[in-house]
């Protein structure tokens, strides 16, 4: 789901581009107080993590591929905000020097998976969790839905953005500008892969790896989420 | 922590299984795509789809085959992620 160059207005981008701004300054707050020295260098692990996760093509059988993107379980692991962090320095790589989401859309790509995918999947897991042990089926599950949930959420805002372009934005004649498709084809277009194999794919990870992690290095994980 | 890393490793090796899915995800097709598509690409595409140059476009290294390339740039795209993220991070800890 990493929107490419030209496929949202540059005033879609840039619109996303500024709403990410108080999330990133609200986010280096959070590193800067919250996240222990101790526990920085996960930051960059966790970063590196969610550049590679991404390239885990899945085929999706319509002849399309979607991947899973970690934010979840950075989300978990090392918190909300410092996710965002992590996220958006991954999809900065993959933009500038891979040609993987456009680099104006870098915001739009961060507002989604660096930003809806996180949060919404770690309330997810929060709310499901409850007071349940660490590392226990309960907890786990929570994870594994609250990544399910995350990245179709991401998906989902995504498919929102592509599919406004053509209600927003055509030319005299009538012919679309930027992203050709609207909400009724770019909405089933993502969520499918995402709802079917691409949200399994990222659930299934991001509950083996927690549960990998609460057992080996639970000191790594952020207080209340299981230490 | 080393563990970790020995599993981020393991990942950058196995990469090249993201290969074996066919195809372009929704929504990130190239100019030629969208002309087989849709017989035109809207003007907005067009001219935005070539202002920028990635050095290694679609995780490829010219010069080098499909599956090397793929693990070359998963290891360059984890250290610039690493190098990044400790920029930053160094950036948070000078004294203000």
């Amino acid at each position: 789901m990493h929107i490419p160059e030209g496929y949202l207005s540059p005033s879609t981008c840039l619109t996303l581009g500024a709403a990410m701004l108080p999330v990133w300054y609200r986010a280096t707050a959070a590193v800067k107080t919250g996240l222990e020295a101790a526990r920085a260098p996960f930051l960059a692990m966790g970063a590196v993590f969610s550049f590679l996760i991404m390239m885990f093509n899945i085929p999706i059988p319509d002849g399309t591929t979607a991947h899973a993107a970690g934010g979840v379980l950075l989300a978990i692991v090392l918190g909300p905000w410092p996710a965002v962090i992590a996220v958006s320095v991954a999809l900065l790589i993959q933009a500038l020097f891979f040609g993987d989401g456009g680099v104006l859309a870098f915001g739009a790509n961060a507002f989604n998976l660096a930003f809806i995918m996180p949060f919404a999947g770690y309330h997810t897991y929060r709310l499901l969790a409850g007071g349940s042990p660490p590392a226990s089926r309960r907890r786990l599950i929570a994870a594994g839905l609250g990544a399910y949930v995350g990245l179709n959420l991401g998906a989902l805002a995504a498919a929102i953005e592509f599919g406004l372009q053509p209600l927003l934005f055509t030319a005299a004649d009538g012919t679309p500008l930027y992203c050709p498709y609207g909400l009724e084809v770019a909405i089933p277009a993502m969520l499918i892969p995402h709802l079917t194999l691409a949200g399994v794919a990222e659930a299934t990870v991001t509950a083996l790896a927690l549960k990998y992690i609460l057992k080996t290095s639970p000191d790594i994980v952020a207080a209340g989420d299981g230490r | 922590m080393r563990r970790y890393w020995l599993i981020i490793l393991a990942m950058i090796l196995l990469t090249p299984l993201g290969l074996l899915a066919d195809g372009t995800a929704w929504g990130e097709w190239g100019p030629e795509d969208l002309t087989e598509k849709l017989g035109f690409v809207p003007s907005g595409i067009e001219q935005a789809a070539t202002w920028w140059r990635a050095l290694f476009p679609d995780y490829g290294i010219s010069g080098l085959g499909e599956t090397a390339g793929y693990i070359v740039s998963a290891l360059l795209g984890a250290a610039f992620a690493y190098l990044a993220t400790v920029a930053y991070l160094k950036t948070l800890a000078r004294p203000k």
